[in-house]
């Protein structure tokens, strides 16, 4: 079996967004978004000591190498990164495009993503991907066994538990429910390096340029501005009465 | 009077000393294992890359990995903290003509300098004193700066292992032989999580100990090789911000006097730093003896109080804190450097043992250069193909016959006579610099800095309240240095939690990250102290204030970018 | 502009969020609202959808959209799109209507703005708000190109009836993807009823080191027991050992944002503040007027939580019962 984990990296420290493109800043310190280590580590214990593969593959700057390697230094067999000056800026649709170009070429069995990048806090790319793969997804996978050529995911929506089973090749969305990602080993960093890490521009994925980046994607960021104020925001001093008072505001609200 | 150092931590140096325990067959071997990625480590790596490829031939010898980099941080870079204007010497040197200065990661030359002596409202400029001259240095951010020799060693061949932590020193027949990494996924109450992973033993034909200030092995390896030296070690306490601005600074500032108090039974020496970082950014740091006796004490407040004075204000004027952070700078000299700094099968480099120029506020340019003659003393241990004991002294040699050694020879005296201090008086400390250290004044004993009986004052009542714009309170300035440690991990602090109120009291104020409470009171009058680890960020004060600070699980603390 | 809003279904219901977001599309007052109803009952909720706006309901009850699975609505909402010629579609966020929209985005190659909290015409041109960076920074966000899709954070907008007349009501029966019914439901449980978890809670009453001791947490859940929430803790208490890990707010615990969140003795530390500051409405009880926490409340309740929360705790059960 082989299983395709799609990770991000993502900025570190304080963040901002560039004032002029306003984009997020990805020039600083990165690190392997949180939630997909919960991807890699369910990846990794599906391999078990199998001969299953585990490829790890991201979209970004050349540092994203870096989570990458932590995903290579977890367990993961194989990394690689569509990694182009084009791809920059991509929203939803165009990252969407890319990534399953480069799923596409690997053809796993299972591709799984983590719940939510922590950056951008999306949580909806699977289901863009898996659709353009043209395969079943399911989303907030917190049990998930395989079972011959299918998975059956438990996962946990607003209303309980659903149990789904879902034939391979199929597209996961893990919780970060579903297990406690592992720490590297040390052996496991220092192997990392010799791993195979592939760099993939847009010409060698097959995808043109235009069909990427700001000119791949159909949102864009207007403007900038401060949160709003919390709006008639009130302060009052308990003369005995403060719950009273906390009971009419929540009414008006309508929040009891 | 109490002192912090009557109530020592439940501590032993023996307990970090090991032989290695796992199999023979799954340690991990190295060549040259370097601990920590900071200036001195990291130069050392660099050199040591440069001199295997120039002589491919003692490759082999080196081993599959030649050289391997622990970084407990979570990049390298992440606990780098400094001012910090550089002496480009080292730099020089270490990269002969691969580099230019103006190719390093830089905010230039020093521009100009001012020096002032503030007052609660004024601010009284002086002809900078000779020792604190910069023309020629350059202004960097130390984080920075070890980012990029960090990819410099990777190039070089060194492999970088950040989120490492060294924990225990590996000595085989009286012979370091590598280190232990400690263990992460441990709970409170030290119990393993069901993702514990054990630490490894790491082993080497040479380690070399660059752990910068407070280093934990460093401290471990100069009790078992009884290498201290003839004065005890004593520190300052450098909190500093790095704001962006509305305008930028043209000048290096350097300030002496308020919000310090001048009276001696304080023992209150230090003074402030503002540099230029580029168009858009500043530093402001405050740096504080640790032998001060005020228990109500705290350099993060000062660092706040001193940012209303009219004239720094003005500096900040429409800007906003991007990043805060604080470590401890050893401050004693040449006569607390270790006797020795080398045993069989290491070598201790940089702040680690002391490496710092006080009168001149520098170090990073020693850090640097004494890990290139540790590469070179390293190296021509291996070339002989063997590692005994004496192969290493040609480390002391080269360190003797260094700048490093009569820059602080010159500078020895010069806290035993004005007190001590980055800030010592202008025209007096000319004297002492002009005359290259030879007034003798006899030589006066250090006292470690948990010996000064405290006194307690009401100095915290007139601290500025926090108004989150110019002035921070000490969580959101532990928020600011990127710490977002894992809050379940066992506590790496030792001290003794039961100590009299003015000992706890000393501890919550001196610590910047607020990691120390004062508890509730027992019946003797004594009070526990809480102490709230995952805040820690690993400045080294509570080891010079009388208890011990030990690597939390790898990865932990500040991630500073352009401390 | 020719608006479609998915309205999200389950049992004999109609979700409160996807009404909202049908009721604001509705008070946009730009051309007529279409609502698309995919599930069991799709026709007998018709009139409901418009009451709050819709004067066309597109209802499928095919047996492939019978289970709350995203991607035969997929195929639904492309069908409609088509055959309606709808040039904005928007969803209220939920486990179930992100992946619709995400899919459908795919399908139409469309943009899809999510998380937004707001939504207008700026211009003639739409514009929605989203906050970034924890929410300290808030985007205008707009579409290159139609379809244009809008994912709106759960509880953006409150549902209320637009006075809409009988809807005109549509069948759609689209012709299902092979991938789109290859999930099968095999099970399903309610959720256990020992309340709502920290991060599904619409309200949560959390307590910091102002509670005073651990044993008076009882304040906090008692309160939260009346208003149906879950009980969160700050990182000193947490510390202290007053009240479990799992339960701590902030950095380095949970991120939370339901629509109430009451902070009993809590301070507002930044580490607090960047796990809830996102809530819909935050009220907080302190007895130090000067705490941080106030700057971000929407009431601020100077006063002892042991004085306010009894009485509080009894005035909410009194109210519902």
């Amino acid at each position: 079996m082989k299983i395709a984990v799609c990770v991000k990296h993502v900025p570190e420290g304080p963040s901002r967004l560039d004032s002029q493109t306003f984009r997020l800043d990805r020039s600083g310190e990165g690190a392997l978004n949180h939630f997909d280590a919960n991807a890699v580590e369910e990846a990794l214990r599906l391999k078990g000591d199998s001969d299953t593969e585990v490829v790890a593959v991201s979209l970004g700057p050349q540092r994203a190498l870096d989570s990458l390697r932590k995903a290579l230094a977890m367990g993961a067999d194989r990394a690689v990164l569509v990694s182009d000056d084009a791809a920059a800026g991509s929203d939803l649709v165009a990252t969407s495009r890319l990534l399953a170009a480069a799923l596409e070429k690997e053809n796993a069995d299972l591709v799984l993503f983590g719940q939510q990048a922590s950056d951008a806090d999306g949580a909806v790319l699977w289901a863009a991907v898996a659709e353009r793969l043209g395969r079943p997804v399911v989303s907030q996978a917190m049990e998930l066994t395989v079972d011959g050529g299918s998975v059956r995911v438990k996962r946990q929506t607003e209303f309980g538990y659903d149990t789904l089973e879902v034939p391979l090749p199929a597209v996961v969305a893990v919780s970060d429910a579903i297990n406690e990602p592992r720490y590297p080993s040390l052996k496991g960093i220092m192997g990392a390096k010799k791993k195979p890490q592939d760099v993939l521009s847009l010409a060698e994925l097959g995808v043109d340029a235009g069909e990427a980046g700001e000119s791949g994607s159909r949102t864009t960021v207007l403007a900038l501005g401060d949160p709003p104020a919390r709006a008639d925001a009130r302060k009052i001093d308990d003369d005995g009465n403060a719950a009273q008072a906390i009971v009419e505001f929540l009414a008006e609200k309508r929040l009891v | 009077m109490a002192r912090p150092s009557n109530f020592p931590p439940p501590f032993s140096a023996r307990d970090y000393v090991a032989e290695p325990t796992d199999p023979p067959d799954e340690r991990i071997e190295v060549g040259v294992l370097v601990v920590g990625a900071g200036p001195a480590g990291l130069a050392c790596a660099i050199r040591l890359g440069q001199l295997i490829g120039e002589h491919p031939e003692m490759a082999e010898r080196f081993g599959e990995v030649p050289v391997a980099v622990l970084e407990k941080g979570k990049q390298p870079g992440s606990h780098l903290l400094s001012g910090a204007v550089v002496d480009p010497r080292a730099l020089r040197r270490l990269f002969g003509d691969r580099f230019r200065m103006q190719d390093l990661p830089s905010y230039g030359p020093v521009p100009g300098e001012s020096v002032y002596v503030l007052t609660r409202r004024s601010a009284l400029p002086i002809p900078p004193p000779p020792p604190m001259r910069n023309h020629g240095n350059w202004v960097f951010s130390l984080s920075e700066l070890g980012r990029f020799l960090a990819e410099q060693a990777e190039e070089g061949g060194a492999m970088i292992l950040p989120e490492t932590a060294a924990q225990k020193l590996l000595v085989s027949h009286g012979r370091v032989v590598g280190v232990r990494t400690g263990d992460k996924g441990r709970n409170r109450e030290g119990g393993e999580l069901g993702n514990f992973e054990a630490g490894s033993d790491l082993v080497a034909k040479v380690t070399v100990l660059a752990e910068g200030t407070q280093g934990h092995l460093t401290g471990v390896a100069l009790d078992r090789f009884d290498l201290r030296g003839s004065e005890p070690q004593v520190w300052e306490l450098a909190v500093k911000e790095v704001w962006k601005v509305a305008k930028p600074l043209d000048r290096v500032i350097h300030t002496m006097g308020w919000p310090l108090r001048t009276s001696k039974r304080y023992r209150e020496f230090g003074g402030s730093f503002i540099y230029p970082m580029g168009e858009d950014m500043v530093t402001i740091g405050l740096v504080v003896g640790l032998d001060y006796r005020d228990a109500s004490l705290s350099v993060h407040d000062l660092l706040q109080e001193l940012k209303t004075h009219p004239k720094i204000r003005k500096i900040l004027a429409g800007g906003e804190r991007v990043q805060w952070g604080a470590k401890t700078i050893p401050s004693g000299g040449f006569n607390s450097l270790p006797r020795e700094l080398h045993a069989p099968g290491l070598l201790l480099c940089g702040d680690g043992v002391g490496m710092v120029n006080v009168p001149r506020l520098k170090g990073i340019h020693y850090a640097i250069e004494s890990g290139r003659l540790a590469a070179e003393a390293a190296f021509r241990a291996l070339q002989r193909g063997e590692t005994p004991a004496s192969s290493l002294s040609s480390y002391d040699d080269a360190v003797r016959d260094s700048f490093i050694w009569s820059d602080l020879h010159e500078v020895r005296n010069m806290r035993q006579v004005f007190g001590r201090g980055f800030f010592v008086g202008g025209a007096l400390a000319s004297a002492m610099t002009m005359s290259k250290g030879r007034v003798e004044l006899g030589k006066m004993e250090a006292e470690p800095d948990a010996e000064q009986p405290l006194l307690v004052t009401d100095r915290d009542k007139s601290y500025p309240a926090p108004d989150g714009k110019l002035t921070f309170d000490k969580l959101s300035s532990v928020f600011a240095s990127g710490n977002k440690t894992r809050d379940d991990q066992s506590n790496h602090i030792r001290i003794e939690r039961r100590v009299p109120r003015e000992v706890a009291q000393l501890w919550a104020h001196m610590c910047p990250a607020q990691v120390y409470e004062v508890g509730r009171e027992d019946a003797d009058g004594t009070v526990m102290v809480d102490v709230a680890p995952s805040n820690c960020v690993q400045c080294g004060a509570i080891t010079a204030k009388g208890g011990r600070l030990t690597p939390p699980e790898g990865g932990s603390g500040p991630e500073y970018t352009v401390t | 502009m020719s608006t479609l809003v998915f309205l999200e279904s389950h049992g004999n219901e109609l979700q409160k969020g996807s009404l909202g977001v049908l009721a604001k599309a509705a008070s946009l007052g730009d051309g007529d609202v279409a609502a698309v109803i995919a599930g069991e009952s799709a026709k007998a909720l018709a009139a409901e959808a418009g009451r709050f706006g819709a004067a066309k309901v597109w209802v499928c009850e095919d047996g492939e959209v019978a289970q709350p699975l995203p991607q035969p609505r997929v195929d639904v909402l492309a069908q409609v799109v088509e055959e309606g010629g709808y040039d904005t579609v928007l969803f209220a966020n939920s486990v179930l209507a992100a992946d619709v929209a995400s899919g459908l985005a795919a399908r139409l190659d469309a943009g899809l703005n999510w998380d937004l909290v707001d939504l207008e015409l700026k211009d003639g041109d739409l514009v929605g708000k989203r906050p970034a960076l924890q929410d300290s920074v808030y985007a205008d966000v707009g579409w290159t190109s139609t379809p244009r899709l809008a994912l709106f954070r759960a509880g953006s907008f409150d549902a209320t009836p637009t006075g809409g007349g009988e809807p005109e009501v549509a069948d759609v029966s689209p012709s299902y993807e092979a991938h789109s019914t290859a999930v099968k439901l095999v099970g399903q449980d309610a959720e256990e009823s020992s309340g709502p978890s920290i991060e599904d809670a619409d309200v949560i009453v959390a307590g910091g080191r102002g509670l005073g001791s651990p044993d008076n947490f009882t304040l906090a859940e008692e309160l939260a027991k009346v208003l149906g929430g879950a009980v969160g803790a700050t990182r000193a208490v947490v510390d202290a050992g007053w009240y479990p890990y799992s339960a701590q707010i902030g950095q380095t615990g949970k991120s939370v944002s339901p629509k109430l969140y009451v902070a009993l003795g809590i301070s507002g530390a930044i580490q607090h503040k960047v796990g809830m500051q996102s809530s819909g409405t935050i009220v907080a009880i302190n007895k130090d007027a000067n705490a941080p926490i106030f700057e971000f409340s929407d009431l601020g309740v100077v006063g002892d939580v042991h004085e306010v929360v009894p009485k509080l705790t009894e005035l909410v059960r009194a109210r519902k019962s």
